[in-house]
């Protein structure tokens, strides 16, 4: 009503309102989401059911506020995989709907085949969910851009800090998956490429087994002593189990009074519900007024593409894909996502420049890029793969 | 009788008659220093409200108003008592606010709230509010106190707000996270700092257009560190210093040709400034290095740096 009438004031008055466009835009946004999320070893880290889609929820409000000044709506349409639903039909049945934008939160491998489906359709994807550094390489799309931080932007900031507090020992402890492997592998590219040291890499095999049991402590509790007995002298022990099988077991029972970094202790992450610097305070207060619960990684990964998309569609006046993503990898491109500095797009890979928040889940313990890790263009492109480095071929 | 004594001993030695006051905003101490800007030496330290940032005298220098953001209320400290001696209903988590000439509304940018509030201030009541973009915090009010300039930070829009009709008549889009809103003494331009977008874009304030969007380049720093907040400009609109936050400089820009002329290097993420009345000096508030620089204007030097407390950020001086 008070945009109505400040608009029909400003005609009036024979005023130009300026960057007010002409025509309305009514910009749709996928959201397509994953059938379940991995559950965790700590209850309170337990992922809420619209973990992800409740961040770009917001960020479609945020864009529409923005919107009513220049005559631009933002919605969200909410495609929820189930087990064994082909991702190839859900992205069809988006594009019915007009649908040429969407945010994903899917497995690497599925994430593909949907970005591949929707090429021939001029569906443009943001990935705000997989970490698969393959995704950044071989495997990069033209039409896929990453939100969420890859395994090995996550390792270096890791790494960095690591190296800046001269804990340069590591005791490397995978788990038996995949993914856990992946992860390591990142993390053994960042201590090349930082100078630290594996002392040993032991493997956590899951022998599955209920995650919460009425005697698991006290189980744990003699287990975890005994699996870390015996290790070459070491610094800090680091943990690779994204499979959330043991890594929150580590800390406070290792053999050798260590701390512990990775996917337990002293994590690596986007965003966590403890960030208050750079006017996160608002966004968490935000958040939680709205969804009342705190605000993830996922949640801020979502909101990041959600709000780059608004962003785009409010400099250029213009929703078709090839627009907003050129737009998106331009100089123009100056996203404020509360983390300090403009965020930006990579352009050989399609992934977005963010600095790095390391957490005990309490608080903010560092900022990475750390103080003295030096870049000629970016300090941010210190994290991950870097322009010299990339195998990605974009087309 | 004792009590008549101290007043009158008070009176006597109390530096207000002769010298001109600076008040900072201590957001982490959760006090307000204050400075004797002819002696550049703190005098009193006044205890506050939780995170106090936007600080403003009236124009009276009777009572100085600093927003007290985690206690959701703007604070009147009684300048001649030293010490805080009303609450205003601002609103919740109010950052900045700027006062109407006749020093009869208070406007106050609501951050969590998406709103703009109106204070009453001889009620000291609400008077209205006003809904604008996501998390507004720049505010600036046309010398004739006809149209507030609110400017959100994540909608990334200056919005022009008649202030009889309290409605929004204008909306223009600067680059991300604008923070700070001036207008020049004649009313002929409006500045507003983007933070992020590491601009400052001049703005037509009768046409509402940009028309000019001032960069910075520093050597050996990276851009993403040029983080422009506070903007003053000299009464006679010819120089302009925006704080450029960790950049750790004061850039000075000519009112005129909009041209940046010069970086003056101060302390540790400069967030505001505030000219003394007779603008020979300018004060910056510096959010790491606990400190504020003092500013020669006409040389365009830094002379000397006062320690305040912890996280200062806003500043404000008194005019008599």
């Amino acid at each position: 009503m008070l945009r109505c009438s400040a608009f029909a004031l400003a005609f009036l008055l024979g005023l130009t309102v300026v960057s007010v466009a002409a025509e309305s835009l009514d910009v749709k946004i996928g959201y397509l989401r994953r059938a379940k999320h991995q559950e965790t070893i700590s209850l309170v880290q337990m992922p809420p059911p619209d973990d992800g889609l409740a961040g770009a929820q917001m960020a479609a409000d945020d864009n529409d506020t923005t919107g009513k000044f220049l005559n631009q709506r933002f919605s969200l349409v909410d495609m929820h995989l189930k087990q064994g639903d082909d991702a190839d039909a859900a992205v069809k049945a988006l594009a019915a709907q007009g649908i040429k934008l969407v945010v994903a939160d899917l497995p690497a491998d599925v994430l593909l085949k949907a970005a591949d489906a929707g090429n021939s359709l001029g569906m443009l994807f943001f990935n705000a969910a997989a970490v698969a550094d393959r995704l950044r390489q071989e495997d990069c799309r033209a039409n896929l851009v990453h939100t969420a931080p890859s395994r090995a932007m996550l390792a270096d900031a890791l790494g960095q800090y690591l190296i800046w507090k001269k804990w340069s020992r590591w005791l490397l402890v995978t788990g038996s998956h995949e993914r856990d492997k992946l992860w390591a592998d990142a993390i053994k590219r960042t201590a090349k490429r930082y100078g630290a040291t594996i002392v040993q890499e032991r493997e956590f095999k899951d022998t599955g087994g209920a995650r919460q049991t009425d005697s698991g402590v006290a189980q744990i509790q003699t287990q975890i002593p005994v699996f870390t007995q015996q290790a070459p002298a070491y610094d800090v022990l680091v943990a690779a189990d994204e499979s959330e099988v043991f890594a929150q077991y580590l800390p406070y029972r290792t053999w050798d009074a260590r701390p512990v970094a990775g996917s337990a202790g002293l994590v690596p992450t986007s965003w966590d519900a403890s960030n208050g610097l750079w006017g996160g305070i608002q966004m968490q207060s935000r958040f939680t007024r709205t969804f009342k619960r705190q605000m993830s990684a996922l949640d801020m990964q979502a909101w990041t593409a959600v709000r780059m998309i608004g962003e785009a569609v409010q400099r250029t006046n213009a929703d078709d894909p090839q627009t907003l993503l050129k737009f998106m990898t331009g100089p123009q491109m100056n996203l404020g996502a509360y983390k300090g500095q403009k965020l930006t797009v990579r352009d050989w890979d399609l992934q977005l420049r963010q600095p790095i928040l390391l957490t005990d889940g309490r608080t903010i313990v560092s900022v990475s890029p750390q103080e003295g890790f030096l870049h000629q263009f970016s300090e941010l492109d210190t994290l991950g793969y870097d322009r010299p480095e990339t195998k990605c071929k974009l087309q | 009788m004792r009590y008549a004594m101290a007043l009158i001993a008070g009176l006597i030695l109390s530096p207000q008659a002769h010298a001109y006051m600076a008040y900072v905003s201590n957001e982490r101490s959760n006090t307000v220093t204050v400075i004797d800007t002819d002696a550049m030496a703190v005098v009193k330290t006044i205890k506050v409200g939780q995170r106090p940032r936007g600080i403003e005298l009236t124009k009276d220098d009777k009572y100085c108003l600093v927003a007290v953001g985690d206690d959701d209320t703007v604070q009147v400290i009684d300048t001649a008592k030293g010490e805080v001696t009303a609450n205003l209903p601002s609103g919740p988590d109010p950052e900045l606010f700027t006062l109407s000439p006749d020093n009869k509304v208070l406007y106050i940018a609501n951050e969590n709230d998406n709103t703009v509030t109106m204070v009453d201030m001889e009620k000291r009541a609400p008077m209205g509010e006003v809904q604008v973009g996501v998390e507004p915090e720049g505010m600036g009010l046309s010398p004739d106190g006809k149209i507030l300039v609110n400017t959100s930070e994540t909608t990334n829009m200056a919005h022009f707000i008649d202030t009889q009709t309290k409605k929004i008549v204008a909306n223009v889009l600067v680059d991300s996270r604008p923070r700070f809103a001036a207008f020049k003494s004649d009313g002929s331009e409006l500045w507003v700092s983007s933070e992020v977008g590491g601009t400052v874009s001049v703005i037509d304030p009768v046409k509402h257009v940009v028309t000019k969007r001032i960069t910075f380049a520093i050597p050996g720093l990276r851009s993403e560190s040029i983080q422009p907040v506070g903007i003053n400009i000299t009464r006679d609109g010819k120089t302009v210093f925006v704080a450029l936050g960790p950049a750790n400089r004061v850039a000075v820009i000519d009112g005129t040709t909009h041209e940046v002329k010069k970086y003056l290097l101060v302390g540790q993420r400069v967030w505001h400034g505030a000219f003394t009345p007779d603008e020979k000096y300018l004060l910056t508030t510096n959010g790491i290095s606990n400190d504020v620089s003092v500013i020669d204007v006409a040389n365009l030097k830094v002379i000397k740096s006062i320690q305040v407390g912890e996280l200062p950020w806003g500043v404000t001086i008194t005019r008599h």
